[in-house]
This record gives C-alpha cells, sequence and structure tokens, in this order.
C-alpha cells in the first residue's frame, strides 16, 4: 500500500515537474513561433536606416528591463495600439486636410494571446535582459515626488507632447503614446530612455536631449504616474 | 575594315555621350539621397511628408514647424543658421525651443548635407 503511494507521489511530481517545463519551454516557442517575425529578440548587428524602416515592431531583446510584466500579460491578451502611427510613422501617413495624417488603412491589429499563452510568454520576454549596462538602475529615485513642473516640462518646455500622446487626443503622433506609460514601463526605463534614447534604440526617431539631472527625475516621475484608470 | 572601324568609334562616342546625359541626374540623386532619408527618419514627423511645415505632430506644436518648401522664409536663413539650428536646436538661434539638437545623432557631414538637402528643396539656392 506505502508503495502504491509513493508511486502515485512520484508520478504525481513527475507530472508537475514535466508540465512546468513544458510551460516554461511554450512561452519561448510562442515569442520564436508568433513574435520572431516582427521583434528583435535577440541584439541585432544591424543598428542601419535601412533596418529602422524595415522594422515591424519595436525590438524586444531588453523586453525585461522595459516591461512591468502585469501589463504584458494584460495586453498581450486585449493588444491596444501604442504608436499611434504605426511601428514606423513615416510609412502610415497621408495628407490631410491641414497636414499629414495617420493612415489607419496601412495599419496592422496585433495578435491576441490566450491567457495562458501570454502569461508563459510574457514570463519568457521578462527575461530577455539585454546587454550588460544597457539601463541606468537605481538613478530614479521613486521616492521624491515629482515638482509641479514636471507637467510643464513635458508639455511645453522640453516638447515630449510634441510626438507623444498622453491619451484624450491630446499629443502628438509619431512617438509612443505615453496614456499608460506607468502600466507599461519600469521607471529605470523610462528614465534611461529619456536620457539616451540612442543608445537603447539606435536610431530612433527621439533626440538625445541635454536634460539635467533634476529634470530627468521630474520627467521620469511625470510619465511614471501616467497610468489607466485600473492602474491609479 | 575602315567603314566597321568607323562603326564601332561611332558606337564607343553614341555610349560617351548616353553615358554624359545619364550622368548629371543620378549624380544630383546620389547626392540628396541619403539626406533625404534622414529628413523623412527624423524631421517629416514635424516639416511633413511635402516639407511644408504641416507634419503629423505639427497640430500638437504650439510653434508651427519651418515651412522648408518655402523660398522666401527659407531663402532669408544664412546657412551658418541651419546648420547651427540642426545641431543645436531652435534655441540656439533664438527660435522654437520645440526643434530639438540633432547634433548627437548626426555626423557634422551629415549635417552639411541636409542643409544642402534644404536649399534644394526650398530652391532658394545659398546665402
Amino acid at each position: 500500500m506505502m508503495k502504491a503511494y509513493l508511486l502515485a507521489a512520484m508520478v504525481g511530481a513527475g507530472f508537475l515537474a514535466s508540465s512546468l517545463t513544458a510551460s516554461a519551454a511554450d512561452g519561448s516557442a510562442i515569442l520564436q513561433s508568433q513574435c520572431a517575425s516582427c521583434h528583435a529578440l535577440t541584439q541585432p548587428e544591424n543598428t542601419s536606416l535601412d533596418r529602422l524602416w524595415e522594422r515591424k515592431g519595436p525590438d524586444l531583446y531588453y523586453a525585461g528591463v522595459k516591461f512591468n510584466k502585469p501589463w504584458l500579460v494584460k495586453w498581450l491578451q486585449d493588444p491596444v495600439r501604442i504608436r499611434p502611427a504605426g511601428e514606423f510613422y513615416r510609412k502610415h501617413i497621408k495628407k490631410g486636410d491641414k497636414g499629414d495624417v495617420v493612415d489607419e488603412s496601412t495599419l496592422t491589429v496585433h495578435p491576441k494571446l490566450a491567457q495562458a499563452d501570454a502569461e508563459a510568454a510574457a514570463d519568457a520576454l521578462m527575461a530577455l535582459k539585454g546587454p550588460e549596462g544597457l539601463i541606468e538602475t537605481g538613478k530614479y529615485d521613486a521616492d521624491k515626488k515629482p515638482s509641479p513642473m514636471a507637467k510643464m516640462l513635458f508639455t511645453k518646455l522640453r516638447g515630449c507632447y510634441a510626438c507623444h500622446s498622453i491619451g484624450g487626443g491630446k499629443g502628438g503622433l509619431s512617438g509612443s503614446s505615453l496614456e499608460t506609460a506607468g502600466d507599461r514601463l519600469q521607471p529605470d526605463f523610462i528614465y534611461s530612455y529619456i536620457k539616451d534614447p540612442q543608445k537603447i534604440d539606435k536610431g530612433i526617431w527621439m533626440p538625445k536631449l541635454k536634460i539635467s539631472e533634476q529634470d530627468l527625475q521630474n520627467l521620469t516621475g511625470y510619465i511614471a504616474q501616467l497610468k489607466g484608470k485600473e492602474g491609479k | 575594315m575602315n567603314i566597321s572601324r568607323s562603326v564601332l568609334l561611332l558606337a564607343g562616342m553614341s555610349l560617351i555621350f548616353l553615358g554624359s546625359l545619364a550622368t548629371p541626374a543620378s549624380a544630383a540623386d546620389d547626392q540628396f539621397k541619403h539626406a533625404e532619408k534622414l529628413y523623412d527618419t527624423y524631421c517629416a514627423q514635424c516639416h511633413g511628408a511635402d516639407r511644408d511645415g504641416n507634419g503629423l505632430n505639427s497640430t500638437f506644436i504650439s510653434v508651427q514647424p519651418r515651412d522648408h518648401s518655402d523660398p522666401k522664409g527659407m531663402g532669408d536663413i544664412p546657412n551658418d543658421e541651419i546648420i547651427e539650428v540642426i545641431k543645436k536646436g531652435g534655441l540656439a538661434a533664438n527660435k522654437s525651443v520645440l526643434m530639438p539638437a540633432w547634433g548627437e545623432i548626426f555626423s557634422d557631414e551629415e549635417v552639411d548635407q541636409l542643409a544642402a538637402y534644404l536649399r534644394h528643396i526650398c530652391k532658394c539656392g545659398s546665402n
């Protein structure tokens, strides 16, 4: 009898272990089969302008230092467009009455994943950390409240608003929407990307500005508190 | 023999003539090819696909981006100032803070190419 219990326990443990392994493997397999055709999962050697023009989605080889996992799991099941003019705005604009507008007909919808797949893919994405030193960790002081000037820096003084939307039809369209940036992005990533977007995303159409440490803290603080209704 | 030599000579001369016709156009295209790509990547988001200041983001910018197709407006700006503004941003020339500094992204050679390209598209020569 005892032997039968032991056998059952061993079989059970073996089954659990194999299902865990399968689930971990699935995440990487999902990335390879469903994501790799549009997103770089390893650091590309080619950082030319031509590659930037051909890129169909943002690079994900540093997803683990960029995204917040709960956001990833949710978004992968119900993706909402982050870049109003697609991955590369220049390929998705047309002439409007007053100037260039987004040509919605050229934009594609991001595939949806089922919950289990989304969780496995998010786990696999969070394991992609990119090269050492890509992100400056620990520089952003989350305990310090952003100055009341932070929003002014974003909307006027540093011009972020010219390219980045903050939702409600407010803000530019060639950059990613930051409406829910606080849910989506890790504060250290926000800080590092503002400081030197070219170091993280070589060739990207966001300028590298000379920004004081104080303004970097304030801008990061402002963007990190931009959250959707559920994130607030 | 003489006739075939003459034919060959004529054919050779025609080729040279045809070549000389083709060269100036392709040289001009090549001259601005890279600058045009840079413009379409970095500048068009605000200055527009038609280079007229009506880019995708222009509605959200409190100061209208410069119309690069305007011969008068562009013709009044000296080359040095164009180069300065691309490299160091609008503030460097007492212009809009919303024109960012691109000097960290473009090489000096690329800035020169862009300045020449701007003269090309405004059809306003150089100051």
